[in-house]
Order: structure tokens, then C-alpha cells, then sequence
């Protein structure tokens, strides 16, 4: 039986996402969350304590340009059908709002928070999976 | 070099190297994140794989960096003094969950498909940032929730 490269390549980019929050925790004691350090920059965009996260940003859109040279194919855009221009923008306002009331996303509390094994980051991982599928299977028949 | 230029440098690498990752991973096409989320048949389990291979790594470093006094190149850890699980926490990653679950794309993908110049994702990036600002506008006013959770407190070593 073999392991389809899709697989291996999800476990390779995963490696890469550790290895940058290990390094931006052992190196200057900062947890890689996106939403908050998108929120905090934009929030305070001149301040000398922002600097950090705007560079951080810089590196996340720069490596996002670099992949699609590199990697063709790996960029899509959401498959909305008939939920349309509304229901990106009523998505981008429920993550941003979401993410905000429980202090973190995919990548603080997913990986960095439990990482460390927090209980909170535990309980809000599994809750957003859970209404992310019920989501998905609610609006089946739209796509 | 400063240890301010040498945090700033750790900060661009490691966005550049999430970047990176995301995209080889496939986490910057929403099919494959709806594809997890979506249980049954033809589920795609690509996301799963992703989680493990960060946290294992992650896990890892943050077990021996955090059993030091500071991190290399600052004078403290920036950690989440917060513990409890709160109705708050609860209710904020449930409306994030709908919201991932409704384009597939959570922040950092998001952030990371900006090259691609696209509409949808213009719009994702401003309706998400508009949504986390109103949010914290509007804590000023809730004065009755968490407020453990409105102002974090200045974060500190667990």
C-alpha cells in the first residue's frame, strides 16, 4: 500500500508550519497565531512594538508569492456556487469576529496552544472543527 | 546586530517559512480544508496531516525552550496567561468554525493566497479584519463578560 503524495506533502508543510512557530517561540518568545498578530498590527500599525508582526506578514504573503511560482496548482479560490460574493464576505466576518472572541485560529490555538497542551486551546480546536463540518454538511447542496 | 533587528529577522523567516508551508501542505486551496471538514465519504484527511507534523515539531522545541528563563533574543516568553475555558472562548471559535467552514480559508491561508491578486480573497481578508476590529470596539462596552479575556493581562511565564 502506498502513501499518496498528497499526504506527504500535507505532513512536509506541517514540519514547515512547527518549525516556524518553533522558532518564533524559542527564538523570541512570540506564539504564531495569525489572527492575532494581523488583528494587533492593523490595530496599532505604527507602534515600534508592531514591527515584529508586520515583518512576520511580509514573510507570510512574500512565501505565498514564492509557492506560486514554486508550486502552480496550489492556490484555489473558495468554491462558493451559489452562496456567492455574500457568503465570502459574511466568512471573512464570522473568522475575524470568531477569532477575536476566542483569542486565536487555526494556527495559535491548533497549533501553537496545543502544542503546549492548553485546555483552552484544546476546547477551542475541537469546537471549530465541529461547527466547521457542521457548516460544510449544512451547505452541501449550494456549492 | 540588535536584538530588536534579530527579533525582526526570526519574524520574517518564520513568516516566510509558514507561507511556504501552507502552500505545500495544500492549505491554500479551500477544496482540500472543505475536503477535511467534510466527514464521510471521500474525506479528504490532508489537514490532519498538517496538524501533526507542526504540532509534533512544535511540541517538541516548546517542551525544551520553555524550560528556560527567557527565549534567545527577548527578555520574556509572550504567553496566554488565560486557563479557563469560557462560554466567550467557546462562542468565538464556533462562529470562526462557520465562518472556515463557509470559504475554507482560516487567516493565515487567507493572508498567504493575498499574490494571488484574486476578488474573493480581497474580500475574505477585509470582511475578516473589518469583523476582529468591530469585535474589539465593541468589548470596550462589555463591561459584564470576561474581562480576563477583554484586556489581557501583560502575558507571563505559566
Amino acid at each position: 500500500m502506498s502513501i499518496p503524495i498528497e499526504w506527504l506533502r500535507a505532513l512536509s508543510g506541517g514540519v514547515l508550519i512547527g518549525t516556524s512557530a518553533a522558532l518564533l517561540l524559542a527564538l523570541n518568545g512570540r506564539i504564531a497565531g495569525v489572527s492575532g498578530i494581523v488583528g494587533e498590527a492593523t490595530a496599532a500599525p505604527v507602534a515600534a512594538a508592531s514591527a515584529w508582526r508586520w515583518l512576520f506578514l511580509l514573510g507570510l504573503a512574500l512565501g505565498g508569492g514564492l509557492s506560486m511560482r514554486l508550486l502552480p496548482g496550489a492556490f484555489h479560490a473558495p468554491p462558493m456556487g451559489a452562496l456567492g460574493v455574500p457568503g465570502v464576505l459574511i466568512a471573512g466576518a464570522l473568522v475575524g469576529a470568531g477569532t477575536r472572541l476566542g483569542n486565536g485560529c487555526t494556527s495559535g490555538h491548533g497549533v501553537c496552544g496545543i502544542s503546549r497542551g492548553s485546555l483552552r486551546s484544546i476546547a477551542a480546536t475541537l469546537t471549530f472543527i465541529a461547527t466547521g463540518a457542521l457548516t460544510v454538511l449544512a451547505t452541501r447542496g449550494l456549492r | 546586530m540588535s536584538l530588536a533587528q534579530r527579533r525582526g529577522l526570526v519574524a520574517l523567516a518564520a513568516g516566510l517559512l509558514f507561507g511556504l508551508g501552507l502552500a505545500l501542505a495544500g492549505m491554500t486551496d479551500p477544496r482540500k480544508v472543505l475536503g477535511f471538514l467534510s466527514f464521510g465519504a471521500g474525506w479528504d484527511p490532508s489537514l490532519a496531516f498538517v496538524m501533526a507534523g507542526a504540532i509534533g515539531v512544535n511540541a517538541a522545541v516548546a517542551r525544551v525552550a520553555l524550560k528556560r528563563s527567557k527565549p534567545r533574543f527577548d527578555s520574556q516568553f509572550h504567553l496566554s496567561p488565560l486557563r479557563a475555558v469560557t462560554p466567550r472562548l467557546v462562542l468565538g471559535a464556533a462562529l470562526f468554525g462557520v465562518g472556515w467552514g463557509l470559504a475554507g480559508y482560516c487567516p493565515g491561508p487567507a493572508l498567504a493566497s493575498l499574490a494571488t491578486g484574486h476578488p474573493a480573497v480581497l474580500g475574505f481578508v477585509a470582511a475578516m479584519l473589518s469583523g476582529w476590529h468591530l469585535t474589539r470596539a465593541l468589548e470596550a462596552f462589555a463591561v459584564d463578560a470576561t474581562p480576563a479575556e477583554v484586556v489581557a493581562p501583560s502575558a507571563s511565564k505559566p
